[in-house]
């Protein structure tokens, strides 16, 4: 808790939020309705003022992203054959492949697109929904941390693209082929499942303070 | 009772409550407690965005069937598109994963461009909004975190460089309508802001 003090001068304008008002937002179009009501009249959408249902979801899609990255890094993600002889790189293998190459940017690429963002993206999905289950009220930078997980994320895919790209490519029979390996699959779902968790996740539960979670 | 109401605005993401602003065409107004972006009205913006979409789906087609990469090494060539990246995981078991590219690289993006035309096209020539409109671009924002072509490109570029060393590799036209579309997305989605377009859709409607 060594953030607070920069937390307290950060939430020094006090803010009012729809639910205390008595209403309920649209968390689609943020159109304002009164508690209760049901449907968003101007989107459709299902209302809610907090989805507190959406944390079992956030932890079940986490975890499930996390089970299958595991077989993403053992398993290989590619297979080289050239002149006959076979080759199986997994992520970490292809980064270090790079590396000697020389390709030391693209080497950090792929290191941060494989690695980096979905090992962090767990810690800080985890870290999110705990702090809300303990009914920690969060500070604007931790809804900046939960914009960025929601941003990045996507841009994990990367290597699964590079795989397709490099076993449409190259394809020269005898002299050089590339096949995708198992781990291509597991890493592709550990990529979708993690944005799913962090779809889920209803953003305006961050901000509230304890004596909100009652309602 | 709705008209109260109507005056105000609470933000998407962190729930606080504000006076719906009249801000100038080319303004932005922000939630004050979490800087997202609550309205941004801007000139024409219909016509740029169908304009834009409909720009981006014409490349999307040229992208996805003319040569997109060409490689070749002692002699030996080959040519692949788009298509043949998707149909890389077509043997066996890896069969879903190529359903998956296809739908992040090309469908899901068509998808996204063809339900905006369907829902700006009428509006920026000054109709009503056309019917199911709503429901249309609430589809359309759902898709946006999966229609992942600028990650390709990126994942393009990465290909390349393993490959430099292996064999010579020659950009085809393809490639470069790719990178174009990319471009055009990302302009595009700078366009719209999605509360503002509910509040247009909204008012179009009731009248």
């Amino acid at each position: 808790m060594s953030g607070n003090g920069m937390a307290n001068a950060e939430r020094a304008q006090p803010v009012l939020t729809a639910r205390a008002a008595g209403l309920v937002g649209c968390a689609e179009c943020g159109h304002v309705h009164p508690l209760g009501t049901q449907e968003c009249t101007v989107c459709g959408s299902h209302l809610v003022s907090r989805d507190r249902n959406s944390l079992q979801r956030v932890w079940a899609w986490l975890f499930a992203g996390m089970v299958v990255y595991v077989p993403a890094n053992v398993y290989p993600m590619l297979r080289t054959t050239t002149f006959g002889h076979t080759k199986e790189s997994t992520i970490v293998g292809g980064v270090f492949e790079l590396m000697e190459h020389g390709s030391f940017a693209v080497a950090f690429i792929v290191f941060f697109a494989s690695v980096v963002i979905p090992v962090s993206k767990f810690i800080a999905i985890a870290y999110l929904a705990w702090r809300v289950q303990r009914g920690k009220p969060g500070t604007s930078s931790h809804f900046h941390l939960y914009e960025v997980v929601e941003f990045i994320g996507r841009w994990s895919m990367i290597d699964v693209f590079v795989v397709a790209i490099l076993s449409a490519l190259v394809q020269l029979n005898f002299v050089a082929s590339i096949h995708p390996g198992i781990a291509a699959v597991s890493f592709a779902l550990s990529v979708a499942f993690t944005m799913i968790s962090a779809n889920s996740f209803d953003p305006r539960l961050i901000w509230d303070a304890p004596e909100g979670q009652k309602v | 009772m709705t008209d109260s109401l109507s005056d105000l605005i609470a933000c998407p993401k962190c729930d606080a409550l504000h006076r719906t602003p009249q801000i100038a065409a080319g303004a932005q107004a922000r939630c004050v407690r979490c800087g997202t972006v609550l309205m941004a009205p801007r000139n024409g913006a219909m016509t740029r965005i169908v304009m834009l979409s409909v720009t981006a789906l014409i490349l999307m087609i040229a992208a996805v069937f003319f040569p997109f990469l060409e490689l070749s090494v002692k002699g030996l060539g080959r040519k692949s598109s788009v298509f043949d990246a998707i149909l890389a995981f077509s043997d066996g078991l890896m069969l879903p994963l190529s359903f998956a590219v296809a739908a992040l690289i090309v469908v899901l993006p068509i998808t996204r461009f063809v339900a905006l035309i369907y829902v700006f096209a009428p509006m920026a020539l000054g109709w009503a909004p056309a019917r199911h409109a709503r429901r249309v671009f609430k589809l359309a924002e759902h898709i946006r975190p999966w229609a992942m072509a600028e990650v390709f490109i990126i994942g393009v570029a990465v290909a390349l460089v393993k490959v430099a060393g292996l064999a010579q590799v020659t950009l085809g036209p393809a490639f470069w309508a790719f990178v174009g579309l990319v471009i055009i997305t990302v302009l595009k989605d700078n366009f719209m802001c999605r509360v503002t377009v509910w509040q247009t859709l909204n008012a179009r409607s009731l009248s």
